[in-house]
């Protein structure tokens, strides 16, 4: 009775939406609904009890949750051949970097009021403190060579290697959700599960759909890298998307 | 009416919190462990018929049902109250000093501590579901500190009836510890000879003590235990030795290293 869904539009069909020169504006705009429905609840004091403690939790779990995004676009990419994900990898993890700076300045600036003597004592003496300035560290280190200039610099293996950082840095930020919460908490843990769970299909890679890449193209192969463009292509004729 | 028998020295101070920050900000894992799953879910609690079991170490183990319980003389107490994660309300109870229900039993020679539980019906508290804590959640008071005047049995809070999500039918409130230490919908006191075991301890020693005494020079191995914020306000503040409540209360632990005895 119903129609049949031919698998092959599905995905054509995905990837030309994904590919739209609408795609990506509207993936920012969605990227940002987080943080404008956050300062919409603190102005309407609708953020409960506790709003700075509130904003703080808010965009450390955003930047965790658009780190675990941006590293399941690979895996969905694998799993359901629609190539065109990957354009989104460095977009959403640069979000994933951005509320990664709004959850640290709303604690330093609205939590502990820029008492830096409080924020070093912190640092160096709450281990789920320093676990989560430690993946600040490396998401700041991976934000700061995410350009295409970046990659050229620094040349495509050791761009490749510095960016594998960002499995060390969602471990780090899941570690730091485990540590700081009372007792063994389900959220925290089902975030470290997904965590391991995409770092792992690095390892065993599953396909379910019939490799067929490329069969669509994110643009024509010919076309200038422009400012915009997301895969930088390696010296070795490699993308950084179809790597790690 | 309620006579009003203990209140901040100075309200300007500490304000009463607002009655809606106090009934939707709580931890009560027996129904989940974000701050508004109490409010949401809490309405599941039955809190008649509710009874208290009393036995241990005591001349009249009994089982005492809430309508007795609510005929203890009631008084209010504005207290504050101090979270072990940092924030703090000023809160007003209503209900009547614990050592009234404990003269009652007459505790013998032997009892050396009295040990709390909270119900544990899965089937009323969806949270316990989850292996947060060893369930039922037990907290403990050496007898000198439950026998102390300040130590409170609250049955209600702003004049009302407690709401399910702050512990109803009938709580502790012990003012000068961490709030995890003031349990919640109670139902079986008992008298003991050895110290008992409680839920937080049992679940990280290292963390929280039995005593967990609020202590602004005791960190929390996690978290700084200097300051705190009063649920309301924009800063923190600094916070005080027992919660403010020294100079009533500093006498329990004379000799003792608080340190130690976190």
């Amino acid at each position: 009775m119903a129609a049949a869904i031919h698998i092959p539009d599905l995905r054509a069909a995905a990837n030309a939406a994904l590919t739209s020169r609408w795609a990506k504006p509207a993936v920012f705009m969605f990227a940002l609904i987080p943080l404008i429905w956050t300062v919409w609840l603190a102005y309407t004091g609708e953020l409960g009890a506790e709003p700075v403690l509130e904003s703080v939790k808010a965009s450390g779990l955003w930047a965790l949750r658009f780190l675990l995004i941006a590293l399941a676009l690979t895996p969905l990419r694998m799993l359901t051949g629609v190539a065109g994900l990957a354009r989104f990898r460095r977009m959403l993890g640069l979000f994933a970097f951005f509320y990664a700076v709004v959850h640290l300045s709303t604690y330093i600036g609205l939590d502990q009021f820029f008492d830096w003597t409080a924020i070093w004592q912190d640092i160096v003496k709450r281990p789920y403190i320093t676990v989560g300035m430690g993946a600040f560290m490396i998401l700041t280190t991976l934000a700061a060579t995410s350009t295409g200039g970046m990659v050229k610099r620094l040349g495509g293996k050791r761009w490749r290697l510095l960016h594998k950082g960002v499995f060390v840095a969602g471990l780090a930020a899941c570690l730091h959700f485990i540590m700081l919460v009372k007792g063994w908490q389900t959220a925290p843990l089902v975030y470290a599960l997904i965590c391991i769970g995409l770092l792992a299909f690095r390892r065993w890679p599953i396909r379910l759909a019939r490799r067929k890449e490329p069969a669509v193209r994110t643009r024509p192969a010919a076309a200038p890298r422009s400012a915009e463009a997301p895969e930088p292509r390696f010296p070795d004729g490699s993308s950084p998307a179809r790597r790690s | 009416t309620v006579p009003t028998t203990i209140k901040p020295a100075d309200p300007k101070l500490d304000p009463t919190t607002p009655m809606k920050s106090a009934t939707t900000y709580n931890n009560f894992y027996e129904f989940g462990t974000g701050k508004g799953d109490p409010a949401d879910s809490a309405g599941m609690l039955r809190t008649r018929p509710w009874e208290i079991a009393i036995g241990g170490e005591v001349a009249k183990p009994m089982t005492i049902g809430i309508e007795d319980l609510l005929k203890f003389p009631m008084e209010e107490r504005i207290y504050r109250l101090r979270c072990v994660e940092g924030w703090s309300m000023v809160i007003p109870w209503v209900g009547f000093p614990l050592a009234e229900l404990l003269k009652r039993v007459e505790p013998t020679g032997n009892a050396r501590y009295v040990a709390f539980q909270t119900l544990n019906d899965p089937k009323q508290m969806p949270g316990l579901r989850s292996w947060v804590l060893d369930w039922p959640y037990t907290e403990g008071l050496r007898l000198d500190e439950a026998m102390h005047p300040l130590a409170l049995l609250a049955v209600g809070m702003y004049g009302e009836v407690l709401p399910n999500q702050n512990g109803a039918p009938i709580r502790l409130v012990v003012p000068w510890k961490y709030g995890f230490k003031s349990i919640k919908s109670i139902v079986s006191i008992s008298l003991v000879k050895d110290q008992p075991p409680t839920a937080w301890n049992k679940s990280q020693p290292r963390e929280y003590g039995f005593y967990s005494n609020v202590n602004p020079e005791v960190d929390h191995p996690r978290w700084s235990q200097a300051t705190e914020r009063r649920v309301g306000d924009f800063s923190r503040r600094k916070t005080l030795p027992f919660n403010g409540y020294g100079e009533e209360v500093a006498s329990l632990y004379a000799g003792m290293d608080l340190r130690k005895n976190y």
